[in-house]
């Protein structure tokens, strides 16, 4: 048994040729991007200091990036570079291999809120960490779709005249900043559930570290071991 | 006559200028660092000395870059968005590195515009002189780095018709302004020449207040309002990199919308 350790249970012991789970064109770009989301949200929050949207509401200097609101503009649109070239090459990487269809679908709602019960009565699965439940999936989804909404929300207020009708698109200039604002707060709020999640369940971390178990590497054979995962 | 924007110190002493508040920064950290064991200095040096100027230096650099992307982005035949008259915020809102109470208004009757660098004529400019070109209205949006904005209505004649006036070099690279309150800005040549770059001389109609810039002020719909200056005593079509007031300390100098 301790020789399989490492592999899902419900799987046949697979040959030690298959891939890693997270492979390492994944493991580098999952790293940039934690360092370029927290310098964007870090810096994010330097700009939003010097004209708040919410009123009383602001980031204290401990939590901002750049001393003040040049520095923090500096920042960001030096991370925007990293921020977009990373999520293309991640974009692209996910479609091509199929990882994103192998990992993060099919979602099924009735999964979504057994899961969500499951965890309201800390029956959290987390046995096997290569396949995602509904609610991973859905959160991954979400919030690569907030990833590339604050590249689109964050592109109208750069360039408001030059993109002046993708902002007309997004409600004006000040509702394409709120709704930048809004995205940033749907990352944050994700990133939290994210590394509380990672951090009780250190196998995950370490394996977005090392790559993790190996895992077969057909899609198919994946898909097939997702339901009998869910069946058992 | 001598360029009124050439520099007065020589570059050296501009540079040491520049990075005042670094090595204020830097001698403070000093004396941290001068209260610490030798153990935590060997710590320090690498991370927290060191670093901020290379840092600082690259974000610079990919500023500058960032400048030159802008220009490619900005398309001289892309017009900003305009607004009915009825949406024009009266007064508009006041702006600038003092407060509204220092401001300190200028003679409209002896005021003279100054005109200097690649230009054939270089006589200066009265106020009726600049009410004599052809004359713009638009009700635009003002963009602030720090987030607001608010919808105001500019009128006066075209920047490009002023330089076309004097016989500017329009191939030149920059136009640059001096101004009454000591706020030194400028332009890349192709917003100077977009339509919607006025020199302002009124607001909603109403000859120009003087928190906004009485006699004449820059507004360009497609730049930032830090981008336009107030109070414009002087203007220069020059290819040397004039910089600009916020420019040089950390802001964006192309800074288009």
């Amino acid at each position: 048994m301790n020789q399989i350790e490492n592999s899902a249970p419900g799987v046949p012991p697979t040959p030690r040729m298959g891939r890693r789970l997270h492979p390492w064109p994944l493991r580098i770009m999952h790293w940039v991007n934690a360092v370029v989301m927290l310098v964007m949200i870090t810096s994010g929050w330097g700009i939003y200091d010097d004209d708040v949207i919410i009123r009383g509401f602001h980031f204290s200097k401990f939590w901002r990036l750049g001393d003040w609101a040049a520095w923090s503009l500096n920042w960001h649109f030096a991370g925007m570079w990293f921020l977009v070239i990373n999520g293309l090459i991640y974009l692209t990487y996910g479609f091509v291999t199929g990882r994103f269809r192998e990992k993060l679908l099919p979602i099924r709602p009735a999964e979504v809120v057994q899961t969500v019960v499951d965890t309201l009565h800390f029956k959290i699965a987390h046995d096997d960490i290569t396949v995602y439940n509904a609610v991973q999936k859905l959160l991954y989804i979400i919030v690569i779709l907030a990833g590339i909404a604050q590249v689109i929300t964050g592109l109208a207020i750069w360039k408001p005249v030059q993109f002046s009708g993708l902002v007309s698109l997004l409600g004006g200039f000040q509702t394409a900043r709120v709704l930048h604002f809004v995205g940033m707060a749907v990352i944050v709020g994700f990133l939290v559930v994210h590394v509380a999640l990672a951090l009780l369940v250190p196998k995950t971390l370490w394996a977005m570290v090392a790559g993790g178990p190996r895992v077969s590497a057909s899609s198919h054979a994946q898909d097939h071991h997702a339901r009998q995962g869910h069946a058992a | 006559m001598r360029s009124p924007f050439r520099p007065d110190a020589v570059p050296d002493a501009a540079i040491l200028d520049d990075h005042k508040p670094l090595m204020r920064s830097l001698s403070r950290r000093g004396l941290i660092r001068g209260s610490l064991s030798l153990g935590a200095l060997v710590m320090l040096t690498g991370c927290d000395v060191k670093r901020p100027e290379a840092v600082q230096s690259a974000l610079l650099a990919i500023s500058r870059l960032n400048d030159g992307v802008q220009a490619l982005l900005f398309d001289p035949n892309k017009l900003a968005p305009t607004y009915p008259a009825s949406m024009i915020l009266r007064p508009p809102k006041f702006n600038a590195y003092y407060d509204v109470m220092d401001v300190k208004p200028v003679n409209g009757a002896t005021w003279r515009l100054e005109v200097s660098g690649l230009v054939a004529d270089k006589r200066a400019w009265t106020l009726r002189d600049l009410r004599a070109l052809p004359q713009t209205s638009m009700v635009i949006k003002h963009v602030c780095v720090e987030g607001w904005s608010y919808i105001g209505g500019w009128s006066g004649p075209t920047l490009r018709s002023f330089l076309e006036r004097v016989g500017a070099d329009l191939r030149a690279k920059y136009v640059a302004f001096k101004t009454a309150d000591d706020y030194p800005s400028s332009i890349d040549m192709a917003t100077a020449l977009h339509p919607q770059t006025l020199l302002a001389t009124q607001y909603g109609g109403d000859t120009l207040a003087d928190p906004f810039g009485y006699p004449v002020r820059l507004r360009m719909a497609t730049k930032l309002g830090y981008k336009n200056p107030k109070w414009i005593t002087a203007i220069e079509v020059t290819n040397t990199y004039p910089g600009g007031y916020w420019e040089k300390k950390g802001f964006s100098w192309f800074a288009g919308l």
